[in-house]
């Protein structure tokens, strides 16, 4: 098998496997990028929630009481 | 678009409140229209001197970065094809800004026509610019830059000059009515036309290189001709689809 | 609720995606010309596929919203043509690997793909800046969507027209597709499902996110409307467009309206 590499007229393996780890590299960045900014998303997502069960929470507090229709 | 309403039974209550104006007829629409755009632009002389004097001086910058006294062939279609471009797009830039900044489109869109009259208006003002651009920059560009004579060149030349004319005017038209109203409008016009516009480059450029040659001038190739009329066709096709869409505030 | 089927999608994709794999590095032989380097096709070219057919289908969905009005479809016009762009870079990147590895240079003007997909790509660079410069809600998906309905018909416009200007003195090995033997016409085809459905996921994801935030966003609206001491300033910067997504109700029921605001959107 590796004879018959040693053979092909192109670039030897030892290059050519460089150019196409390359290009396969691309494609596993993109979507790790994506990752990336999906988890920052995902952690601004639960400060904002955070935020506003908290504003909800005071609101309820200050009213001092249960109204029914505010479920939880 | 025309007034169709007559067919249904809500128009008679409609029609006593108010009377239903006959829409203007869609030529004369136009006619009026362009009447207007060439007035305006023969009173202000806003686009085509600049144009020109830009197409003229980029012929000297292009003499100087080349650092060539004459070109031939397929350096002269391509530099006489890039001023052309450029040119255009200041053009491009010009042509709704006064409707925007000064209040022009709300007086278009109350009155009752077709508004599909404005694009094409602004389109044949846009070809109108064009043609007397390349009537100073074409023999500019012969007596200062290019190295064969003209002469023989011209009825090749100003077929595809034709041609690629209509494209720009109907995609710097509806790239300009795209650009005008944000607020990037200077850069986005070039950025968004640039592109729209290679295939033009592509063609007529192609089809002027055996023009602009000393031995064996040929003619332009037929096909290069037919790229660019099917591109004007479908991009009219389209801009007159879309243009519409651009209007309705 | 857009992210209703992005689990078995995301599945579906993972799996494709490493078949896919699999058959590129242990199943696809070695082709006679180029050798190893010749894998980078399967990689290189679904993504131009995908990327291409993108484009199109934003157009489409372009279309969609100009004739319905509803603010969804240019909202998913809107992620499609994103995600399209981001695939056309990647080709543009993997092409230029590819080119690399064949000629010795990172760039060449003789492969019309390629040509083409620089072009394309130019063009719809300006998609997102365009939106950014129109402030009202409504008219900024209207002018982006006439500009996608514009430049998906330009795509295949320009391919043709850059395939016919371009000399064939080098022979298009990134071009062609026909004449594969069935190994690889196999590899090739699962590589292509796999970076489909890597696309539709990654859409559906990207949409199902938004939605989320718009849902936030509206949350915070009616919450602290009630309160008229605290900020009503949204959280975090105001993002790209489309700033207004119509919400989805709880009981399922998507959003009567159109969905634009006209005022108070951040």
């Amino acid at each position: 098998m590796s004879r018959l590499l040693a053979e092909t007229p192109a670039l030897p393996l030892h290059e050519a496997g460089k150019y196409v780890a390359a290009a396969y590299i691309v494609l596993f960045a993109m979507v790790l990028i994506y990752v990336t900014i999906m988890a920052v998303r995902l952690s601004r997502i639960e400060r904002e929630l955070g935020e506003l069960l908290e504003t909800v929470e005071a609101r309820d507090g200050e009213q001092g009481r249960t109204d029914p229709e505010r479920g939880s | 678009m025309s007034a169709a309403a007559s067919t249904t039974p809500a128009a008679p209550a409609a029609e006593r409140e108010r009377p239903a104006p006959r829409p203007t007829a869609f030529w004369p629409t136009v006619g009026a229209l362009l009447r207007k755009e060439l007035l305006v632009e023969l009173r202000t002389l806003e686009s085509v001197p600049g144009m020109s004097l830009f197409a003229l001086s980029t012929y000297v910058v292009f003499h100087f970065a080349l650092n060539r006294g004459s070109v031939e062939g397929d350096l002269a279609a391509g530099i006489l094809w890039v001023t052309l471009l450029f040119a255009a797009i200041l053009g491009v830039n010009r042509l709704f800004v006064a409707d925007a900044d000064q209040g022009g489109f709300d007086g278009f869109l109350l009155a009752p026509v077709d508004r599909t009259a404005l694009l094409l208006a602004k389109a044949l003002t846009l070809l109108a610019y064009l043609l007397v651009l390349e009537l100073i920059a074409v023999p500019a560009f012969s007596i200062l830059l290019l190295g064969p004579p003209i002469g023989p060149a011209l009825p090749g030349l100003i077929a595809t000059l034709a041609l690629a004319d209509l494209g720009v005017a109907v995609i710097g038209t509806l790239v300009a009515a795209l650009a005008v109203r944000t607020r990037a409008r200077d850069l986005l016009g070039p950025l968004l036309a640039l592109p729209l516009f290679v295939p033009i480059v592509i063609g007529a450029a192609r089809a002027t290189e055996p023009l602009l040659v000393s031995a064996h001038r040929g003619e332009p190739a037929a096909r290069w001709l037919a790229t660019l009329a099917v591109y004007d066709l479908l991009f009219g096709l389209i801009a007159y689809a879309l243009f519409d869409f651009l209007l309705e505030d | 609720m857009y992210g209703k089927g992005l689990r078995s999608l995301s599945i579906a994709t993972v799996v494709a995606m490493s078949a896919a794999l699999s058959l590129v590095f242990f199943y696809a032989p070695l082709e006679a010309e180029q050798g190893f380097l010749q894998k980078i096709f399967y990689v290189h070219v679904p993504l131009a596929i995908i990327s291409l057919c993108g484009f199109v289908i934003g157009g489409l969905l372009a279309i969609v919203h100009l004739r319905t009005r509803d603010a969804r479809w240019d909202y998913r016009s809107y992620v499609v043509i994103h995600m399209s762009l981001i695939f056309a870079l990647a080709t543009l990147i993997t092409g230029s690997i590819w080119a690399k590895g064949s000629w010795g240079h990172w760039w060449v003007w003789d492969e019309p793909t390629l040509v083409s997909f620089l072009i394309v790509f130019l063009l719809y660079a300006t998609y997102q800046p365009l939106r950014f410069a129109i402030e009202d809600p409504e008219r900024q998906a209207r002018y982006a969507s006439v500009f996608a309905i514009t430049a998906g018909a330009f795509v295949p416009l320009n391919f043709i027209a850059v395939r016919m200007s371009t000399s064939f003195l080098h022979p298009r090995v990134l071009g062609s597709t026909s004449n594969l033997p069935g190994p690889m016409a196999l590899t090739f085809l699962v590589s292509l499902g796999a970076m489909a459905l890597l696309f539709t996921t990654l859409c559906k994801y990207e949409l199902t996110a938004k939605h989320t935030r718009a849902q936030l966003r509206a949350l915070r609206r009616r919450l602290t409307a009630d309160s008229p001491g605290s900020d009503v300033r949204g959280a975090g910067a105001r993002s790209a467009a489309p700033s207004a997504i119509p919400v989805s109700r709880p009981t399922g029921a998507p959003a009567r309206t159109a969905g634009y605001p006209v005022k108070g959107h951040t």
